[in-house]
Order: C-alpha cells, then structure tokens, then sequence
C-alpha cells in the first residue's frame, strides 16, 4: 500500500502539470467549439456546454464564409506552388551539392540571407511589382512570390538530403554514360523521395497558412488562402460571435484533419524542418 | 606524376564546361529567387530613402526616414513591443517545453507522451490568423477568460483584455506563448529522448537531486534544441503579424502596435512607402542582428 502512495505523491503533481499544458492548449479550440454551438443571435458567454447544440451553424457558416470556393482557391495555390518549388529547388541543390557548379557556394550564402529575413521587407515592394507585372489580385501573382520566397529554405533542405548521398552513386551513374539529368531523374529524385515529402508536408502547410502576403496581394478574399480569407470573413461578421467561431473552426479543419490523420510524418517534419533551419 | 598531371588537365577541361552546364539545374531556383526576394529586398531599402505616396513623383529624403523611425513615438515604441513579445514568445515557451519535457521523461510513459505531443501541437499547425480570432473570443468581456476568473472568485480582475491600455500587449503575447509552447515542448522532448538515460542513474547513484541532474544533464544536452527553440521564436516575436493584426491591429491607442503591422499600416492606409520601407529595413537589420550572436552561442559547444 505505502509504494503504490508514494508513488503516486510523485506522480500526482506531474500528470496534474501534463493535464494542465493539454488543456492550455486545447481550451482555446474548445472555447470556439461551445460558442459555435450555441443559437444563432444569441450572446454567448464563455464555455458551456451547449444544451442544445446547433450544428447547423456550421452549415450556414460554411455558406456564409464560402468555404467551398476557399478550399477550392488554396488547393489552387497549393499545387501551384508546393511542386514547381520541390522541383526547383531539388534541381539546385543537386547543382549544388552533387554537381559543384562554380560559385554555388555563393548563391548558398545569398540563399541563406533569405532565410532569416522576415516577408515583412518583401511585401510592399512585391505589391508594387505585381501591379507592374498586372498580376495584382490574381492567384498567379500570389503563387510566383511564393515560389521564389520558399527557395532558400528549400534549397537549404534538398541541400542537406543531397550532401549526404554518397559519391558512388553519382559516379557510377556517370560512368555509365547518364547526362547529369537522367541521372537526376532517375537515381537521385527517387532516392530524396522521403526528403520530398517531408518538404512537401511544410510548404503545404506555410502555403495554406499564410496571411501577409495573401492579404496584401489579392483583394478578393474568395481567390485568397484559407488563412487570408478570414480577414475578410472577420470583417463582415465580427459582432455575430456565434457564426464567426463557426467560421473560424471551418477554416481551421482542414489542416487539423489532414495532421490527425498524416500526425507522425508532419510531427517528424516540422521538427526536422525546425533543426535544419 | 605527369602522366596524371596532363590527363586531368585535359580532364578539367572538359569537367569544368560540365560543371558550367550543371548551373542550368540551379538557374530556375536563381531566377524565381533573385526576381521575387533579392530584388523586392533591394527595393526596399531604395524606396527607404524617398518620400513617396505609391502615386505622385517620390523625393529624396536622405536618411529622414530612418531618424524618425527612432524618433517618432509610434514608431519606435512598435520596436520596443516587439522585443517585449520575446519574453512571450520565446522565454516562456522554453521554458514550459523544459518542464513539460523533464516530466515525460521522468514519468517514461508512452500514452502521457503521445497525447500530449498531439494536443499540444495543434496551435503549431492552425493559422496564426484563425488563432488570433479564438483568443479575441478567449479575451473578450464575456469571453472564457473572464469567466474563469468569477470561478475563482476574482471579479475585480476581469476585464476586455484586449481593449484595456496596459493589459492587451501582455494578452497578444500570451497567444505567441500559446503558439509556441507546442513546438518547444516537441523539440525539446525529442532532444532528451537523445541523452543517454545512464547519465540520469548515474547521477541519482551520486546523490544528484533532481535540480542538479536538470542542471548538470538536461540542460547541456539540450542545447542544441534550446537554440533552435530561441532562434525560431525570436524570429517569430520580432516579425509577429499575423496575430496581431487579427487580434488588435495594433491598438488601443498604439499599445500593441508592431513593426510587421506598423509596416502594413504605414504602406497601405498612410500611403507612407517610404517610411514602411524604412521600418521594413530597421526590422530586417534588428532580426539579423539579434539571430547571428545567437547562432554562434549555441552552435559552439
């Protein structure tokens, strides 16, 4: 009897801690869930839980904040994006580290410039760039920045998978008469597949997640992220808590379902993403 | 020797054009790169020093811009915010990712570990923006905050948090604590999980208490996460918009006010380019400034 209390006079405090930094991050979520729930017009006041759920609030918000479309425009923007950057970036820095083209240590270090300077430096210029280029309010003109301000992280990524491929490998593609693109596509692209895709996991998800440059660039929420369309949606409902937290839950659910359920491999990413950078 | 000496000149030669060659893999990269970054970042620090409106003719100011970003009161005390945003952001969040991260080891259960990797990891995964609007709720006057505080009998305490003058920047900081608590606690539960747990029995065998073994084991192992930790969420609290936009726009008054905001707003509803540039630049050079020092410190063992 007296271990199994004193065991738990050392465990009690720990797992009350644990419990403590679950729900601090959770309440929050849980906050907008018991609001979201409650009757439409109402006031609510703080958590509680909904005696009469309205789950239909969820189906009107998802008609008022347009989610349909907005799902629609961030898939565009993710798959205009998350590819064309995979692939060059991988193209360079295989240049890079496999090739050693000459000065490629240079555009390294101008790459890693990029990599700590906030968008904050980039955006009105590139506001005034688009408006030259007439891209201004269209997805194109969204996608192109983002592209070229994913580089040095990318690169800096695929860098480091590419450094690591042993010489033979190489070699003996080229031994066997390979030109250093069949070789790119057919021995070191399907071996930097599990670099790929751990990549590809993080850009989809500062894609999808961002804002600045999402609001400043496109005017029409409906052609903007997810994240760039609550602006909006906030600005047209922001006295109707109930429909807002609605909204706003919306918005979130799909980047939660798709880390529920891929949880590992984003959890292995974004730490490995956050070591490396 | 010379034998070798002639081949592989003539070798060079000809690896040297293939070496050119293989700068037509690195050129989209460069292009997409050099057009969308370096050369909006050049233009920036050109439109820091003229006075233009984003329409009329723009004139040369000279350094104008940047004295006012020091001496402008709105200005300089969005800079000064920001560096009270690094308490919030960074210091509290490694510091709960320790503690969190020192009781799961200790407590070596896999089902404790597992779910609070996943529930704490959730703000790391939402918009910052979709975060801001579940805290403005969280902090409103009848909000989930203040409903807590009359549980616990502290009526005299609620308040509107983020309306109120001394209280909404420590509010927004909170949300930065919130959003990067996860992945501290993420890291650094990763970076013990490395430390061989030899070290710990050896230590209790010595008699080390658990303060010492924390002192002298937990935290020189973690350095090189601790730094990594630091680094992103210095970032993070320097370059903060996302949240705060959403949450206060900088207000009351300007007691929230940021640079990445104040960039925003200067650019886009004062028609003050260059001013916004100046500011963009100041920050640039600030987060450059305060991350290499930091680097350094924790890559050197």
């Amino acid at each position: 009897m007296i271990p199994v209390l004193a065991r738990l006079r050392d465990t009690a405090p720990k797992t009350a801690l644990l419990t403590a930094a679950a729900l601090f991050s959770v309440f929050p979520l849980l906050s907008m869930f018991s609001a979201a729930l409650q009757p439409q017009g109402s006031a609510p006041a703080g958590i509680s839980f909904p005696t009469n759920p309205q789950w239909h609030n969820f189906v009107d918000a998802w008609n008022v904040a347009n989610i349909t479309t907005l799902v629609q425009s961030s898939a565009v923007l993710v798959l205009g994006v998350v590819p064309i950057a995979m692939l060059i970036s991988s193209m360079a820095a295989y240049a890079i580290a496999q090739l050693r083209i000459p000065f490629g240590n240079v555009f390294f270090l101008l790459l890693l410039l990029g990599l700590t300077l906030p968008y904050e430096i980039v955006v009105v210029p590139l506001y005034y760039q688009m408006q030259q280029m007439g891209l201004l309010n269209t997805q194109l003109g969204l996608i192109l920045p983002l592209i070229g301000l994913n580089m040095p992280f990318a690169v800096f990524w695929m860098r480091t998978h590419f450094q690591s491929v042993p010489a033979e490998i190489s070699e003996s593609s080229s031994i066997d008469g390979a030109g250093p693109w069949k070789a790119f596509r057919h021995i070191q692209l399907p071996l930097a597949v599990p670099a790929l895709a751990s990549l590809g996991v993080l850009m989809f998800l500062s894609t999808w997640n961002q804002f600045l440059l999402a609001i400043v660039l496109i005017d029409d929420p409906n052609k903007r992220t997810m994240a760039g369309a609550l602006q909006g949606f906030v600005g047209a409902h922001s006295t109707d808590v109930v429909l807002l937290n609605a909204g706003a839950l919306l918005i979130m659910a799909p980047t939660i379902l798709v880390f529920l359920v891929f949880q590992k491999y984003f959890i292995r990413a974004m730490l490995a993403g956050a070591v490396k950078g | 020797m010379t034998g070798v000496g002639v081949l592989s000149r003539v070798d060079l030669g000809v690896r040297s054009r293939a070496r050119w060659a293989g700068w037509l893999f690195a050129l989209p990269a460069l292009v997409m790169y050099a057009v969308f970054e370096l050369y909006p970042i050049i233009t920036a620090v050109q439109y820091s020093f003229f006075d233009w409106d984003g329409i009329n003719v723009s004139q040369p100011v000279g350094l104008a811009n940047y004295t006012r970003v020091f001496t402008e009161p709105q200005l300089l005390a969005s800079i000064v915010h920001s560096f009270i945003l690094i308490i919030f952001f960074t210091f509290l969040p490694v510091l709960l990712g320790l503690v969190v991260a020192s009781i799961v080891r200790e407590i070596r259960s896999k089902w404790a570990g597992g779910a609070a990797r996943t529930l704490m990891f959730l703000p790391q995964i939402i918009p910052g923006a979709a975060s801001a609007i579940a805290w403005t709720w969280m902090y409103s006057p009848d909000g989930a905050v203040n409903q807590l505080l009359r549980a616990l009998g502290l009526d005299s305490l609620t308040r509107a948090w983020l309306g109120d003058f001394t209280w909404a920047l420590p509010a927004v900081g909170i949300i930065g604590t919130w959003l990067a608590t996860g992945l501290c606690t993420l890291l650094l539960m990763a970076g013990i999980g490395k430390i061989d747990g030899s070290l710990y029995e050896a230590a209790s065998l010595d008699g080390a208490n658990r303060y010492h073994q924390f002192r002298a084991i937990t935290l020189p192992g973690l350095r090189q996460e601790i730094g990594v930790c630091v680094t992103i969420t210095i970032i993070a609290a320097l370059a903060s918009f996302d949240v705060v936009f959403m949450s206060t726009q900088g207000g009351p008054g300007y007691s929230t006010q940021v640079p990445g905001v104040q960039v925003y707003q200067l650019a886009f509803t004062e028609n003050r380019i260059g001013q916004s540039s100046a500011l963009a630049v100041v920050l640039s050079l600030i987060v450059l400034a305060v991350i290499l020092p930091i680097q350094r410190f924790f890559r050197e063992k």
